[in-house]
């Protein structure tokens, strides 16, 4: 335990290192006036849209009509995909059942996926389709997080948030991109394909014949781990040494799932002119994080129950990490599976190095919980920020109702407006998780999608409609495509990623007009330790309790029952 | 609505084009000149032939070599279809590959190892990898397999212990992973030394 947990600690200070100065650097890309010579050509050939600065409703509609028509492009490709080029191992077109779930699943950041990729999708659909909208939809998540902290920042009223499509230019530009280069050099060097010859062939030592899947893998795994997408090349995604050869591929990916997650933390702090405000966040993202890693970790290493009843050795020595090695992979070993699948939660990746349907009862409760807070430890790329903000609001509310004053926060009084915004951001998401898992297991058509048998199948349906309304895309893999199941999910899928983000406009924009109230001795600091434990538990009563009873009718059950 | 229509059309063409072509085929094009042989799936090759990936299980039967892993995919160790197990942690039908993949070791290594008990099996050695393909098994596996091989190729056990020690991938950066040992090189450095038949 102790060298796993040696590398953990090492994980969380590179982290902590690397995220302050990215942080402080996306803050610059989102407040410069002026952009260069190439951004202005770029939003010229846009168009008026472009051109102008964006109330919260101009700028989500922008959002949504370029996500509709992204998404018409992206079925129309997954359809065709048999009659177009770059298809070198020849692939029928997705069903459409398929195609529209993967559709919602990819232009919402969220990369479910009821496929597997090397034997459903073309070179084509990989690439100019599906890692297209792992940058898109990631570019949008930051543009509509920098339009929010606008609304919060602006001093002196007014109504506009910046523009979206600048917006999406430089968080591609200026963040993305420059990060999946550096990212998908180093991981080819680790042994992760990139090319466009077809599959390979083998004959092996035995004589046998084998087929080895490989493509443009190094480019969309680069942008699937930092753009909080998840979705990956091969089936079993990065537990696939196609896709994660080494334990130091392992790390990078582990830390560029969190790495811009945590580093909007501190562009909020910048840009808002709060960063005390933000370090009380940062610290409560941490310990949200280390809670998850402390269960998970010692659960996966303690190993389960059919493996401690077989008799086989479980110990952990030199020459074998032991423990739960269902569906893991030798070169990773219990820690680094633990911390993925907590780190891969707390922001919405969704990307696994180790099956999450073999988890041990206490530690697959972890990705669980973690999805049901919303994912606002610190959240996907952008989603999860202005998550996190709705939490904050209600903290600051229940904090004012106790002392008696109208809430205030960073210099704006909170009111009516807000506040219902809020709790609707915070609380519709889990609400729809909540009704689409009663669905699920009680009609015929979805109880067909269950793959394991008793509590441990419940988990299952609860974890699909969690991953899938909350943007993550993690799965309890055994949970099967159906049609019934892919059309839930579809509706989970853009319901999820739609809601709380018009949300989170809404309040920037109400919040921009609003003038300063000078701070005074009676107002309640959210820059202090005290707000951070005040928040902690604003997070878990409210989605928390939600989540209790629907947790002990899975794990909790599961886990009491051997 | 239709300025914003307009925008979105635009926007789709320019990112599918830049971010969908440009971006992917930067990277082929550097990877195929700098990186050959890790872009194209690091493949290993001997007397010319393709025998298969560093990075990828093959199925392993025959006495003289180290076995993998069990793996869940459709045939096993298929890099072209790659899954999870999904056997879930009180899973009855994991309770019964554990019991069965352990009885086949037990009938496989006891003759090499007198007295072995199913409390000496690793646990990687009876349960499914993450991919299918785990091209590694514990170093624990690999030594219960060593006296098997060593018999099987006569072979003194110290030879294939370093045989073993050289196919380990320690741990990466000296802390980062957990050291394993690669059946397919391992069982390629077996045969360079001939005494294979």
């Amino acid at each position: 335990m102790g060298q796993g947990a040696g590398q953990i600690l090492v994980y969380a200070a590179v982290l902590v290192a690397a995220s302050y100065p990215l942080g402080i650097w996306m803050a610059r890309v989102y407040t410069r006036e002026r952009g260069d010579v190439v951004e202005r050509g770029f939003l010229r050939l846009l168009g008026r849209d472009a051109a102008s600065d964006q109330t919260w409703k101009q700028y989500g509609l922008s959002v949504l009509v370029f996500s509709i028509a992204f998404s018409v492009f992206l079925y129309g490709l997954l359809r065709l995909q048999g009659h177009l080029f770059l298809n070198p191992d020849h692939l029928p077109a997705v069903p459409w059942a398929v195609a529209l779930n993967t559709t919602a699943s990819f232009v919402t950041n969220t990369n479910w996926q009821y496929y597997g990729g090397e034997t459903t999708m073309s070179y084509l659909s990989q690439m100019a389709g599906l890692a297209v909208q792992q940058f898109v939809s990631a570019g949008v998540g930051l543009a509509v997080l920098a339009a929010v902290i606008r609304g919060i920042a602006r001093r002196g009223g007014g109504a506009g948030l910046g523009n979206f499509w600048r917006d999406l230019y430089r968080s591609i530009v200026f963040v993305l991109l420059p990060l999946s280069l550096v990212l998908a050099v180093v991981l080819i060097w680790q042994g992760v394909p990139q090319t466009f010859h077809a599959h390979a062939t083998a004959t092996t030592l035995q004589g046998a014949h084998q087929t080895i899947a490989r493509g443009p893998v190094a480019s969309m795994i680069a942008i699937k781990q930092l753009g909080t997408n998840g979705g990956g090349y091969y089936n079993s995604n990065s537990a696939v040494p196609f896709e994660n050869p080494t334990p130091l591929s392992n790390f990078l990916e582990v830390l560029a799932i969190l790495l811009i997650p945590f580093a909007q933390v501190v562009m909020f702090g910048r840009m808002a002119l709060a960063r005390r405000h933000a370090w009380v966040l940062y610290a409560v993202c941490c310990t949200i994080f280390a809670a998850g890693v402390a269960v998970a970790f010692p659960a996966e290493q303690h190993g389960s129950q059919v493996l401690r009843d077989s008799g086989v050795d479980i110990t952990q020595t030199a020459q074998q990490s032991g423990g739960n090695m269902t569906d893991k992979e030798i070169r990773f070993g219990i820690a680094n599976t633990a911390l993925w699948a907590t780190a891969t939660t707390d922001v919405s990746n969704g990307s696994v190095d180790g099956g999450h349907d073999a988890l041990t009862p206490a530690a697959g409760a972890v990705p669980l919980v973690n999805m049901f807070l919303g994912e606002v430890e610190p959240g996907g790329v952008g989603s999860g920020l202005y998550g996190l903000i709705f939490y904050v609001l209600i903290a600051v509310f229940v904090a004012g109702l106790m002392v008696g004053r109208t809430p205030e926060w960073l210099g704006k009084k909170i009111e009516a407006r807000e506040m219902k915004l809020a709790a609707v951001g915070a609380l519709a998401v889990p609400t729809m998780v909540l009704v689409l898992t009663a669905v699920a297991v009680v009609t015929p058509a979805g109880l067909a999608s269950i793959f394991n048998p008793g509590a441990h199948g419940f988990t299952e349906a609860l974890y699909a409609y969690t991953s899938q309304s909350n943007n993550n895309g993690s799965a309890f893999a055994g949970y099967g495509a159906t049609t019934f199941s892919t059309t839930l999910g579809t509706v989970a899928l853009y319901f999820g990623r739609f809601f709380p983000l018009l949300a989170g406009l809404a309040i920037a924009g109400s919040l921009a007009a609003k003038k300063i109230v000078p701070a005074s001795a009676g107002t309640f600091r959210t820059d202090g330790a005290t707000f951070g434990v005040m928040l902690l538990g604003v997070i878990a009563l409210t989605a928390g309790l939600m989540i209790l009873p629907a947790l002990t009718l899975g794990p909790i059950v599961e886990g009491l029952m051997h | 609505m239709a300025r914003a229509l307009l925008a979105s059309v635009v926007a789709v063409a320019v990112c599918t084009v830049v971010l969908g072509f440009g971006y992917p085929a930067l990277m082929t094009g550097f990877a195929q000149v700098a990186m050959p042989h890790q872009a194209n799936g690091s493949l290993v090759a001997r007397n010319g032939t393709v025998v298969g990936s560093s990075l990828a299980a093959q199925s392993f039967t025959w006495p003289r070599y180290f076995h993998e892993r069990p793996s869940a995919t459709t045939p096993p160790y298929n890099p072209g279809a790659t899954t999870f197990s999904n056997l879930g942690p009180t899973s009855p039908a994991l309770a019964e590959l554990v019991s069965a993949n352990a009885a086949a070791v037990l009938k496989l290594e006891r003759p090499y190892n007198p007295g072995l008990t199913i409390h000496r099996i690793p646990v990687d050695a009876v349960v499914p990898s993450g991919s299918g393909i785990d091209p590694e098994i514990s170093i624990a596996y690999a030594n219960l397999q060593a006296r098997r091989v060593a018999d099987v190729r006569r072979m003194p056990l110290a030879t294939v212990r370093r045989l073993i020690r050289q196919s380990t991938e320690g741990r990466a950066v000296g802390f980062l992973g957990e050291p394993g040992v690669n059946v397919l090189e391992l069982n390629l450095a077996l045969d360079r030394l001939g005494a294979g038949r």
